[in-house]
């Protein structure tokens, strides 16, 4: 699974992306946020409120209950501000 | 067309060639976004767009199709800009042409308003006390909402 973090989630993360086996506690992605909300002090921060993280499977929007597979690509960042 | 871009770009030039060589056209609608000083505390000298590579032009190439299967287009463009802009400077230009005006005038509009909800882009200020990133507006949010017709 390859993480990609965007704008103030990845100042706060302090890296731009990484990859990493698919834990086997993560089935979706509520899980998987609130897996990494556990990996670290800079990740607990980043993912506090949850509210303001959005999330994109292989470059499409999704919700929590989204299934994240090994192989995917996931995108984390708050609300978009472009235009 | 959709294109993702450091440099600035030429709108005068951009709206000729988008009309170029098609008679049928008869009006060109354009609307182009600048680097504005938001006010806050701090005084903003400058803004840095980031955005997501891939999904960006992913999500602007739907929407520009959305906007094609609305509305009679015979073009449409959109120019996004990323990287250090300095207020006053360009950021994104949305244009169409179509043989009447109301359809691109329409499509122009709802370009910039499902651009600015839907692509990964994100600004961060600098300010006087520091980086701020600036944060979604639920204007914004609205004013899509009401094309999709929720």
């Amino acid at each position: 699974m390859k993480l990609l973090y965007f704008a103030w989630l990845r100042a706060r993360i302090g890296h731009a992306e990484e990859e990493l086996p698919l834990p086997e506690e993560v089935r979706d992605v509520a899980s998987l946020l609130k897996w990494l909300g556990r990996r670290g002090p800079r990740y607990a921060d980043a993912l506090r409120d949850l509210s303001v993280v959005r999330v994109a499977v292989n470059q499409e929007y999704v919700g929590r209950d989204y299934p994240v597979r090994d192989g995917d690509e996931v995108g984390l960042f708050p609300p978009v501000t472009g235009g | 067309m959709i294109r993702v871009q450091r440099e600035d770009f030429d709108v005068g030039r951009e709206l000729d060639r988008l009309a170029a060589g098609d008679h049928a056209i008869g009006g060109v609608a354009s609307f182009v976004g600048l680097v504005r000083d938001m006010g806050g505390p701090g005084q903003v000298s400058a803004l840095t767009l980031e955005h997501y590579p891939g999904m960006t032009e992913k999500k602007l190439a739907e929407i520009e199709a959305e906007a094609n299967k609305r509305w009679p287009l015979s073009a449409s463009l959109v120019i996004h800009r990323y990287g250090r802009l300095e207020p006053g400077d360009r950021i994104v230009l949305v244009a169409t042409a179509s043989p009447h005006r109301e359809a691109a005038l329409a499509a122009c509009h709802f370009l910039i308003d499902w651009l600015k909800t839907d692509a990964p882009f994100w600004k961060a200020e600098e300010t006087s006390q520091g980086e701020r990133w600036v944060e979604a507006r639920a204007e914004d949010d609205e004013a899509t909402r009401r094309w999709r017709g929720d």
